[in-house]
């Protein structure tokens, strides 16, 4: 019987990789059952792509690039950037919401790696990016946007704008860990992105803003990651901008994964 | 376990001066436990006694301010992952997933526990047979009720039956048929080489299922013992008496107190009496000595002692929550 064999195995001390990875995916797929359950969580990605997409390019088209199609290059990786990275969010709402939930505690007390919970939420809100990047580049396709770049290379675009906002939920993970409430984690994340997605060369080319706007414009690590999907889609180039964002991926998680595990280990 | 250099203990759990303070209230304030292994553990007390945060530091789901405690010889704060092989936890309130059914429930905390996808679903089908709830098992769990919802938490401690299982008044609001349905799971886990410590609110569950009793009140414990030893400090029943004449309370208290043997009758200024008795002959004597006295008695019953009879007996004062029954007692002993 299985309880038998269970009770004299001998205790392990350490996890593998292979065991921590297996329960990150038992974890992802536990939070792609709650998303089956509750269809209404994925309201956001559904309609954020259509509504921001038509409403910034029928808006801004005119005024900065003299029509809608001549904008449509500019802001639709623009848009796609935005709001994939604005998705994100949810990621940390959503960990504080579960981590006050009684569930939390049984996997508090099982023996599995600490991370795990924390790594299968992420993995499995990748498939919101997904969605999210679908639409956008679907509704630009749509009002007449004809990347040069080719599929595939939008296809590379677009998962780079995913790993990018993979990366910047650990960010939204980590306030959702610390935080008391899920408004505040909603609170705290929307100070911080909105000005870096703005004040970024999302919707406008950087050259039109005031020379001290440009400066920080420029250094802004979404401007670069937003380059780097326009020159991937537009003309099918790779160039220092996607190396940039890759490193930048590579920081935030390296910092912030490590740091949202240890605070949740500390949270009691 | 096995280090062949250290005799194995005999204790599943060695607890020594556990703390836990948040922030002013010293919920834990020094308690000692030794459970020891294959028996079953009850643990007593009053809402707030801190049943709940000791069970919680124990499955190291809380660090404790201070003490120490072993778990099958392990630290459980140098060892907590090898703490967490060993325990299993049934909290006090529900923790299950509430969107998903009772079958992805089990499923996902099977595999957690890294049995194959065959396994997982073998040993899911297992557990909602045993439990009674392989019908509701396709059901969101927000959807069950009150004692399903218990039963599935406790089927979920139980996937990988561990060596130890800690139960956070595990029949609360459960009906009395699925209560002792729920005992013979209890004992049944012992029978096949389990720990089991569970907290309580009633005595009479601990009575009928645990070996030893600590009872646990204000964040320390103030008695243990083996359930006869508690029982005999106690007397087994206790009998409940209304005077006629309140006036007449002190003297019933002493004729009492000599008839019963026991110095802790307690007469209310009413003249309501309660007294422990361990004998059923003893209430006959009693009635005989207060006939002599000329003290008429208008109501009598004779009860099993309930939770507030233990801490009356054992601390003196009353359960905590209820401040009119505390101010009560301090009138009377003054
Ligand atoms: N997380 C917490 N933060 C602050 N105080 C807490 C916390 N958990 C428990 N307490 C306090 O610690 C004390 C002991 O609580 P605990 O839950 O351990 O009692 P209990 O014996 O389980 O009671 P009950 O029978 O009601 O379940 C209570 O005064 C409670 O308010
Ligand atoms: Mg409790």
């Amino acid at each position: 019987m299985m309880t038998r064999d269970t009770l004299s195995m001998p205790p392990r001390r350490n996890l593998s990789l292979g065991q921590t990875i297996q329960q990150s995916l038992t974890m992802a797929y536990r939070t792609l059952l709650k998303i089956r359950r509750t269809p209404e969580q994925l309201m956001d990605v559904t309609f954020q792509p259509i509504i921001f997409t038509l409403m910034f390019t029928y808006i801004f088209g005119g005024a900065i690039a003299g029509n809608v199609q001549h904008y449509l290059p500019i802001i639709i990786p623009g848009i796609l950037v935005q709001t994939v990275i604005t998705t994100s969010i949810v990621t940390g709402t959503q960990l504080r919401e579960d981590m006050d939930t009684g569930v939390f505690d049984r996997f508090k007390a099982l023996p599995i790696a600490r991370i795990a919970p924390l790594a299968g939420a992420l993995l499995a809100d990748t498939i919101r990016y997904l969605i999210a990047t679908v639409l956008t580049i679907s509704m630009g396709y749509i009002m007449g946007y004809r990347p040069q770049g080719g599929l595939s290379h939008v296809a590379m675009a677009g998962l780079l704008v995913i790993v990018c906002a993979w990366a910047i939920s650990w960010i939204f993970a980590f306030f959702g860990v610390i935080a008391r409430t899920a408004s505040s984690v909603q609170g705290i994340s929307m100070l911080i992105l909105f000005p870096i997605t703005f004040l970024s060369n999302a919707f406008v080319p950087a050259e039109t803003m005031p020379h001290w706007l440009q400066g920080f414009v420029n250094v802004n690590p979404v401007s670069h990651l937003v380059t780097a999907v326009r020159d991937l889609a537009n003309t099918g180039t790779v160039n220092s901008n996607l190396v940039t964002s890759l490193v930048g991926v590579a920081v935030i998680v390296a910092i912030f994964a490590p740091l949202t595990v240890r605070a949740y280990m500390r949270r009691t | 376990m096995n280090n062949p250099k250290t005799i194995e203990s005999r204790w599943a759990v060695e607890a020594k001066g556990l703390v836990k303070v948040f922030g002013d209230n010293r919920a834990v304030d020094g308690v000692d436990l030794l459970v020891p292994k294959g028996s079953i553990y009850g643990v007593l007390g009053p809402n707030g006694a801190g049943k709940t945060t000791t069970i919680r530091i124990l499955a190291t789901l809380l660090r404790p301010t201070a003490g120490e405690a072993r778990i099958f010889d392990h630290d459980i704060r140098k060892e907590p992952h090898l703490v967490r092989q060993l325990v299993g936890v049934t909290g006090q309130y529900a923790s299950v997933d509430e969107s998903l059914s009772a079958t992805e429930n089990l499923i996902i905390f099977s595999r957690l526990l890294g049995l194959s996808r065959k396994d997982a679903r073998r040993r899911t089908v297992e557990l909602l047979e045993e439990f009674h709830l392989t019908e509701a098992a396709r059901r969101p769990i927000k959807k069950f009720s009150g004692g399903m919802r218990r039963r599935l938490d406790l089927a979920a401690s139980l996937i990988a039956q561990p060596p130890l299982i800690f139960l956070d008044e595990p029949t609360t609001g459960l009906d009395p048929l699925t209560r002792s349905q729920m005992w013979d799971t209890i004992r049944r886990l012992v029978a096949t080489g389990s720990t089991v410590l569970l907290t309580t609110q009633y005595l009479d569950e601990a009575d009928q299922l645990a070996d030893r009793i600590a009872v646990i009140d204000r964040g320390r414990v103030v008695a243990e013992g083996t359930v006869d030893e508690l029982k005999s400090s106690l007397g087994t029943s206790s009998l409940h008496l209304q005077l006629q004449d309140a006036a007449l309370s002190p003297i019933a208290q002493q004729i009492a107190e000599k008839m019963l043997l026991v110095d802790a009758v307690f007469i209310s200024p009413e003249g309501r009496m309660t007294a422990p008795i361990a004998d059923a002959e003893q209430v006959t004597d009693l009635l005989l000595a207060f006939r002599q006295h000329n003290i008429h008695t208008a109501s009598l019953s004779v009860q099993k002692p309930t939770l507030d009879e233990v801490f009356l007996t054992i601390t003196g004062h009353g359960v905590p929550d209820d401040e009119n029954d505390d101010n009560a007692l301090q009138e009377m002993s003054q």
